[in-house]
């Protein structure tokens, strides 16, 4: 027995000493790269961090259909969508600086925790030279830092608070979506036609960064064109019922109930609040009426019928080039490419990673690097076209794009499955345009790692 | 050596052993090869092992040897984690104060917890420290979000004070050191193909990872983890002959605790970013998970499962349709198409279902964990020439 061990304890050190044996005569290869994860060989590899469960696990779903179809397009695959109305032609379908396109994926849960070991073991593991994705703002902050740490580029996905090119900045990150205040400004007046200005408004929010942001937005957007808030209440992210959340607000002397909320918290408050026959109450006087501030197409199809008549801001949707014309071109050619491979349009969650991913390729093709501060650089201030939001401009001081915003309503009569946003109104940019100083914050400066 | 017998010794060189190659242990397969999947070899990865292993080893402490099963131990990983933060904003980007307060905040907090939780034994008392733990796990993901940061978690920042670092040079924000060497630091070094990356943070938790498991050594073998060994086996009997049993509890709980805040004040340390769910139920569930699965009362049992949770959960979890499709290439295509069908609710998303499966066999057929398999191949391997001692080469694990 004891002859046993001895024999093992003898392997171990052996091993030991033949792993120090060699370890000697070998140079450590530290800082042997310009930048983190220089992409060696035929292929870059990006990394697609997406929720796939959780309450954003549809819109995650959706996300990773755009980003492979992107990456098909990138090397040259499929009929080029987007590639073919982009006002800039840097890119020609041979991948990436003549590198082939390569991914990975990892689940986010919509948890900062589990989303940043993900995206940590894609840079450390899989080599990922730039991190995207995310349906979640609380997400993209903890992953944008991440990214900002580790000398990677980060392209948000769906994230809508304020925070994201706000307070919670970094110089490494990208926003292509809209945001919370921009959602306010293009709502307010929409709101004001349509309900009157003397309305109480009961706030139900997600208890995370995107829900304070976007209550705080829509309360000074209304609050300004006279409404008064009732009150406010902040719900659990992964909350699933809505019902004792709902109950109190018909009580509470308020006629509009704005949720603050997206993806399945939506669909369950809408859900509820409908069940609880708000839509049919009257307050004060006046019919009582529904807002949801950022709207999408997979919420109206998870709540049915209930949208009906909801009026909501939303950053694209795939109807948006036929009914407002061709200053929105390339809707339609992403549109036709992503319905032809999925059999279904694309949601705007889909749109804004399909874009952000061939704005992150053709900046590199524009800089002639993957370095993060040439596409920093190369990005900085870029204004472009055809990518379907109408001419849109990357913000040098905080990395915000700005472009139109639509303000859409449930329709009533859909004819099918997936027409279910009437278009409202285009709100044009500088309408939504905000100094980048007035969320506090700073950007830094540009990182590339060792 | 160092108060030792021989056979802890060995455990201890053992451990050693491993966490000082881990990075070429975990790295067996060659880069670009298929099976370059299954490397684990990489920085993040392997500080979560150190720092799971932490937390495991001092679960064991408790559940090992009282018997008292906690169901509440992600709250102290939690709180350690947000005073680590919170010492990386406040006084100092440098580890060291992060790690030491992010023990003392676990300890103090599970000296409260323990207070109360410890009126009651068995059922009673993991359901009190459930109930806690989700308690903390409320408070931090809303009502004390100005201390939390709440489901957006609590992240260091460029405007914190960090008044003992001085004026700030970059501007980035300055990412967590043990005097000037940064966490993520790393040398790497190729041979052949193999590429092997040495991490700083990563020994860093690796020596606090093999200094806990010898205190837990010393503790096993003391005479206080003698009277909890004598608790775990009755403790009325011990109570009857006028042993107050209490303070060894409470003692023991608060040391297990502050192991928990340990291994979060590393976890902030490696990435700071503390999150409320890493407090939630399911995380105090895992750590459980880990110690039955390696096996409960054994020392080197904790660490083993650790390591074999992560490893499931950050290598399975990443094997996606299209990497399964790319092995099953070589079949014709329905047949190919039949093994990812079959394979793929075991991978990916579905890692929880292979991890089940798994526990549920070592639960039915190693009641003493991974150590009690290691140990019946051993005795298969040593005793087939000599039969006789099949029975006294097995030394029964402290279940």
């Amino acid at each position: 027995m004891s002859g046993f061990k001895m024999n093992r304890r003898g392997l171990l050190k052996t091993s030991a000493a033949v792993g120090a044996g060699l370890a000697m005569p070998t140079i450590f290869t530290s800082a042997a790269r310009a930048y983190t994860n220089e992409p060696s060989g035929g292929s870059v590899t990006l990394g697609f961090n997406v929720p796939q469960s959780g309450p954003y696990a549809d819109e995650g779903a959706d996300e990773l259909r755009a980003y492979q179809l992107a990456v098909e397009h990138l090397n040259g695959g499929g009929d080029g969508g987007m590639m073919n109305t982009f006002s800039s032609k840097a890119l020609k379908g041979s991948g990436i600086l003549g590198k082939k396109v390569e991914f990975v994926t990892g689940d986010t849960q919509t948890k900062p925790d589990a989303a940043r070991a993900s995206a940590r073991s894609m840079i450390e593991k899989d080599g990922a030279v730039m991190i995207t994705g995310g349906s979640s703002s609380g997400v993209a902050v903890a992953v944008q830092a991440l990214c900002q740490e580790a000398g990677v580029i980060f392209m948000a996905g769906l994230t809508h608070s304020n925070d994201t090119t706000g307070k919670d900045k970094k110089a490494n990150g990208f926003r292509h979506f809209f945001n919370s205040y921009m959602s306010g400004a293009a709502l307010a007046p929409i709101l004001a036609d349509n309900y009157g200005t003397d309305r109480k408004a009961y706030h139900l929010t997600a208890d995370y960064n995107w829900g304070y942001t976007t209550e705080e937005a829509v309360r000074n957007s209304t609050e300004a064109m006279g409404w008064e808030t009732v009150a406010a209440v902040k719900t659990p992210l992964a909350q699933t019922d809505f019902s004792s959340y709902v109950a109190p607000v018909l009580n509470s002397g308020a006629d509009v109930l704005v949720l603050n909320h997206y993806g399945g918290n939506m669909v369950n408050s809408l859900t509820s609040a409908v069940q609880f026959g708000l839509r049919a109450a009257e307050a004060n006087g006046k019919q009582f009426q529904i807002v949801v501030p950022l709207y999408s197409r997979l919420m109206a199809q998870g709540a049915g019928r209930n949208v009906a008549g909801i009026f909501g801001s939303t950053n694209w949707h795939w109807s948006l080039e036929n009914v407002a014309g061709d200053r929105y071109a390339g809707t339609n050619a992403f549109v036709q490419s992503f319905g032809e491979k999925y059999g279904f349009p694309p949601s705007q969650a889909a749109h804004t990673v399909y874009c952000q991913t061939l704005l992150y390729a053709d900046a590199c093709e524009r800089a002639g690097t993957f370095n993060p501060c040439g596409v920093v650089e190369a990005l900085e201030g870029f204004e472009f076209d055809g990518l379907g939001n109408g001419p849109t401009l990357y913000r040098a001081e905080d990395h915000q794009c700005f472009k139109d915003v639509l303000v859409v309503k449930g329709k009533e009569n859909p004819e099918s499955d997936f027409d279910l946003l009437e278009i409202v109104d285009v709100t044009p940019t500088e309408q939504v345009t905000y100094d980048a100083s007035i969320f506090g914050g700073e950007l830094g400066s540009c990182n590339a790692g060792t | 050596m160092f108060g030792l017998n021989a056979k802890d010794m060995r455990s201890l060189v053992f451990v050693a052993l491993l966490l000082v190659l881990a990075p070429i242990l975990l790295n067996p397969f060659p880069e670009g090869s298929p099976l370059a999947q299954f490397n684990a070899g990489y920085p993040d990865l392997m500080q979560r092992f150190a720092i799971f292993g932490i937390f495991a080893i001092g679960f064991n402490i408790l559940f090992g040897l009282t018997g008292y099963l906690s169901f509440g131990h992600a709250a102290f990983l939690g709180a350690g984690s947000y005073a680590g933060v919170w010492m990386l904003k406040l006084l100092t980007i440098n580890v060291i104060p992060a790690i030491i307060i992010s023990t003392l905040v676990a300890g103090v907090f599970a000296l409260l917890i323990g207070l109360v939780s410890l009126r009651r034994s068995g059922i009673y008392f993991s359901i009190l420290t459930l109930a806690f733990a989700q308690m903390a796990f409320a408070l931090a993901a809303s009502v004390l979000t100005p201390i939390t940061g709440g489901e957006t978690g609590l992240q260091t920042s460029l405007n914190d004070p960090r008044i003992l670092d001085g004026a700030r040079e970059s501007s980035n924000i300055p990412t967590p050191s043990l005097f000037g060497l940064e966490m993520g630091d790393s040398w790497q070094l190729r041979v052949g193909d193999w590429l092997w990356t040495f991490n700083a943070g990563y020994y860093i938790c690796a020596i606090v990872a093999l200094i806990g498991f010898y205190i837990a050594i010393r503790i096993f073998r003391s005479p206080f983890g003698l009277m909890l060994k004598a608790i775990k086996t009755n403790q009325n009997r011990l109570n009857y002959t006028g042993v107050s049993t209490r303070p060894y509890m409470l003692a023991c709980f608060v040391i297990s605790g502050m192991y928990a805040g340990l291994a979060g004040g590393l976890m902030v340390s490696m990435d700071p970013l503390a999150g409320a769910e890493r407090m939630q139920w399911t995380a105090s569930g895992e750590v459980v998970l880990m110690v039955i699965l390696g096996g409960a009362g054994t020392l080197i049992g904790p660490v083993l499962g650790a390591g074999f949770i992560k490893y499931c959960e950050n290598i399975f979890s990443k094997i996606n349709k299209s990497v399964l499709e790319g092995w099953f290439s070589v079949f014709p295509d329905g047949m190919a198409d039949f093994m990812v069908a079959i394979v793929y609710p075991f991978v990916g998303k579905g890692w929880h279902l292979t991890l089940g499966v798994l526990f549920m066999l070592v639960v039915i057929f190693l009641p003493g964990g991974l150590v009690q398999g290691g140990q019946k191949i051993g005795s298969w391997v040593t005793g087939r020439g000599r039969k006789k001692s099949a029975g006294a080469a097995t030394t029964t694990p402290a279940e």
